[in-house]
């Protein structure tokens, strides 16, 4: 795992926005949590309201928080105008800001309560004010108790940034991601690690300056406050720096075939001058909505996503007809171009094992109807419940002998152990080449079509330069060359690639 | 003989919590330049009555003043810095030296005391000059206790309110810190209330001891009138304690 330390000093950028992003959020949470601890300490109802509150956010998991944000600031929109952002900064902010609170306002609401009647008394006795009460005695003497649970809210925080990946917000987040997905381990470590340091770093330095406010020793204190300010500062201007012109922004789902094209997406338009950024690892459902809403620029989108999800259709009007309704439909509600077919699909299929299907006499969906009731089917977990099984079973008329379910990756373990006959496969998947297995026809055309398409967000819809550059992809990638560009991206032996350098490889075979 | 200007004058003062009457209408006045001590049992309402006179207790019914002017018509914070407060909490607070407990009631009104002002203070309640640089957590219990007082008398205050001030010491520090406060009361032209469940500290150090038993103000004494048996009952019960106590040892003492 020596390549660590290559990527290491790569994700500077991924440093500091999320140094910039995990500081804002506490800086906010913050903000909120000090006043409302005051009022509660005052009102043991708001007190309660407040704690209870703060600790439902902390059974929301983080992921889900997180994409609950997108739906909602885009209905917030019809308030804030168009401009308001929904993906990225601003939700990733209000998510890890909400979570923050809690151990905050504990902290602040459990030192007030602690603090020495006593103390308190005399501060009346002495004719304090209550705004000289709260600055001169309940303030100074809770600050560490605050500190500390300002220590623990940053490390919380730090941890969940990583998540900002899933909503298009740049974080160290985004080496994980994108390592998970290619199961490219050194990347995973490296954002683990950095992450990982990156709150291990905080923790220290807020101790330091939470026993420094214990001991009372104003050198330690605004020492520590310093040494943090420089860092947030530091983190800052690395992220504005170079950051003055709009890039073109691509978005990748949380799959390797998206994170080669993204790639290959990437590299034509730099070649052609421009300046490009990229959104890995978003959450699937949130992708079409930050490409209609130009939060981003360059999506590529499946024709069968589209037409179930967006279009809500469940006919099958036939290949092109679906993809010349989408076209329309994209451009006059939303705006979005979808500049052509990238020329292969990714779309569900039914695969057999070669021999077996040779030795059953199986090439089409029709073949299989007469020897099924023998046949196991294997899917993964949602298969079966999906309208592409629906339509299948009912119109080539299948009954098979069982059906099982398999995680994604053991389908192909279970089809060569023997253990299912027949599997769900999505036809741009590396094993489909790797294993040499046969995809069955559909000459009744039952399932949907999943052609890949590129979708361009409204704001560069119109770029000439733009559409110059990517014109050539339109048609140029065949099924077979994403296979093994998936493929090689996937596989664990030395033969495997970054999603980069499967990206140039297979513009090479395209003729890019 | 013409008597002195009451400084103080309660106008059948009243504090309930809930159903409790803790003070049921109290009505007396205090001459400037008094020492007055306010004696009862736990729960008889002692306290509460001196915590209106600061507005640390609103009354819920009568009125409270102080030369003259109704309490609650007063800015607490104002009306807090022209009083003197001493009570068994102490509750120095213990993020400030001494000096700086000391200087607190001036500074809150934007003064600053001098540093011979807070030596002056410190020889006041009989504490080295020493002691302005240390913190709370430094000193003994009686040693806190004087900077309380040392305290409580830096804003020049004309009344000096002490709430049990000695009951968590012990008696050796308890008599020398009565003592003391008794004599800065004379030097200081000061008027002075303090609470007290131990009648023999209010014998000795007061020239009127107030009884209270169940918010209500029960005697008015002098303590030579209540040696004397007056008073009633409650009054002379909480007396005969410390006489006992007196006899039995004077006994012991005695030849067989």
């Amino acid at each position: 795992m020596g390549d660590i330390w290559d990527i290491l000093p790569g994700l500077g950028d991924k440093l500091a926005a999320h140094v910039v992003l995990s500081a804002s959020a506490i800086g906010l949470a913050m903000l909120i949590a000090l006043p409302l601890a005051v009022w509660a300490s005052r009102s043991p109802m708001v007190s309660r309201i407040a704690l209870s509150l703060a600790s439902l956010v902390q059974t929301i998991p983080a992921l889900a928080l997180l994409a609950l944000f997108f739906p909602l600031l885009l209905s917030l929109r019809t308030v804030f105008g168009e401009g308001l952002p929904t993906l990225g900064f601003l939700p990733a902010l209000m998510a890890l800001t909400l979570y923050a609170l809690l151990p905050i306002l504990r902290n602040a609401v459990t030192a007030q309560a602690n603090l020495d009647p006593g103390v308190l008394e005399a501060a009346d006795g002495v004719g304090m004010t209550k705004w000289q009460k709260l600055t001169l005695v309940e303030a100074p003497l809770s600050a560490p108790f605050i500190m500390a649970g300002i220590r623990t809210a940053a490390v919380w925080t730090i941890g969940l940034a990583t998540l900002g990946t899933t909503i298009g917000q740049p974080s160290l987040g985004d080496p994980i991601f994108a390592g998970l997905q290619t199961q490219n381990w050194a990347l995973v470590l490296a954002g683990c690690l950095a992450s990982a340091a990156l709150a291990l770093a905080a923790d220290n330095l807020l101790w330091v300056i939470e026993v420094g406010l214990a001991r009372r020793s104003r050198l330690q204190t605004f020492g520590g406050m310093a040494v943090v300010a420089l860092g947030i500062l530091v983190a800052l201007w690395a992220q504005n720096a170079g950051s003055e012109e709009r890039r073109i922004v691509i978005a990748s789902k949380q799959f390797s075939e998206q994170y080669i094209l993204a790639q290959l997406i990437g590299s034509q338009l730099e070649a052609a001058g421009f300046a490009v950024e990229y959104r890995d690892g978003l959450g699937s459902a949130v992708v079409h909505s930050a490409v209609a809403s130009s939060s981003i620029d360059i999506s590529v989108d499946y024709t069968g996503t589209i037409w179930t999800n967006y279009l809500n259709r469940s006919d099958n009007p036939g290949r092109e007809a679906m993809y010349e309704t989408i076209r329309d439909w994209e451009a006059r509600e939303n705006g979005v171009k979808v500049l052509g077919r990238l020329g292969f699909e990714n779309a569900y299929a039914f695969a057999m094992r070669g021999d077996r299907a040779a030795e059953l006499g199986v090439a089409s969906l029709n073949d299989l109807v007469a020897v099924a009731p023998q046949l196991t089917v294997g899917g993964d977990p949602e298969f079966f419940e999906r309208p592409e099984w629906i339509a299948v079973r009912d119109v080539y008329g299948l009954r098979f002998a069982g059906t099982r379910n398999f995680a994604p990756t053991f389908m192909y373990n279970a089809l060569s152990s023997g253990e299912a006959d027949v599997i769900s496969a999505y036809t741009s998947d590396g094993r489909i080449a790797a294993d040499r297995l046969v995809v069955l026809e559909d000459p009744k055309g039952a399932l949907p079509s999943y052609d890949a398409m590129l979708m361009l967000s409204p704001r560069i819809a119109g770029d000439a330069d733009v559409i110059a550059a990517l014109q050539p992809l339109v048609g140029a990638i065949s099924v077979e060359a994403m296979r093994e560009a998936n493929l090689a991206v996937d596989r664990e032996d030395d033969r495997k690639m970054t999603p980069k350098a499967a990206a140039a490889e297979l513009a090479r075979k395209a003729g890019l | 003989m013409n008597a002195p200007q009451p400084l103080l004058v309660f106008e059948h003062a009243a504090r309930a919590y809930g159903d409790v009457q803790a003070v049921a209408g109290v009505s007396c006045s205090i001459a400037a330049g008094s020492f007055v001590a306010l004696v009862g049992a736990s729960g008889s309402g002692k306290s509460t009555l001196l915590k209106m006179v600061n507005t640390l207790v609103e009354p819920t019914g009568g009125r409270v003043l102080f030369g003259g002017e109704d309490v609650s018509m007063l800015p607490p914070a104002r009306l807090r810095r022209r009083v003197g407060y001493v009570f068994q909490g102490i509750g120095l607070f213990p993020h400030m030296s001494v000096a700086e407990n000391i200087a607190i009631g001036p500074r809150l009104t934007g003064e600053t005391l001098a540093p011979e002002r807070i030596a002056e203070l410190l020889e006041l309640v009989e504490l080295d000059p020493g002691f302005a640089g240390r913190m709370p957590d430094e000193l003994s219990g009686g040693q806190r206790q004087r900077v309380g007082v040392a305290r409580a008398l830096a804003g020049e205050p004309e009344l000096l309110l002490m709430d049990e001030p000695f009951g968590a010491l012990d008696p050796l520090t308890r008599d020398a810190l009565g003592t003391k406060v008794r004599e800065l009361h004379e030097r200081l032209g000061l008027t002075t209330v303090m609470v007290t469940h131990d009648m023999a500290e209010a014998l000795l150090l007061a020239d009127r001891v107030l009884v209270m038993d169940a918010g209500q103000l029960v005697a008015d004494e002098t303590p030579r009138a209540l040696l004397a048996g007056a008073g009633g009952e409650i009054a002379q019960g909480l007396v005969a304690v410390p006489r006992q106590q007196a006899e039995r040892l004077a006994a012991m003492e005695s030849p067989a």
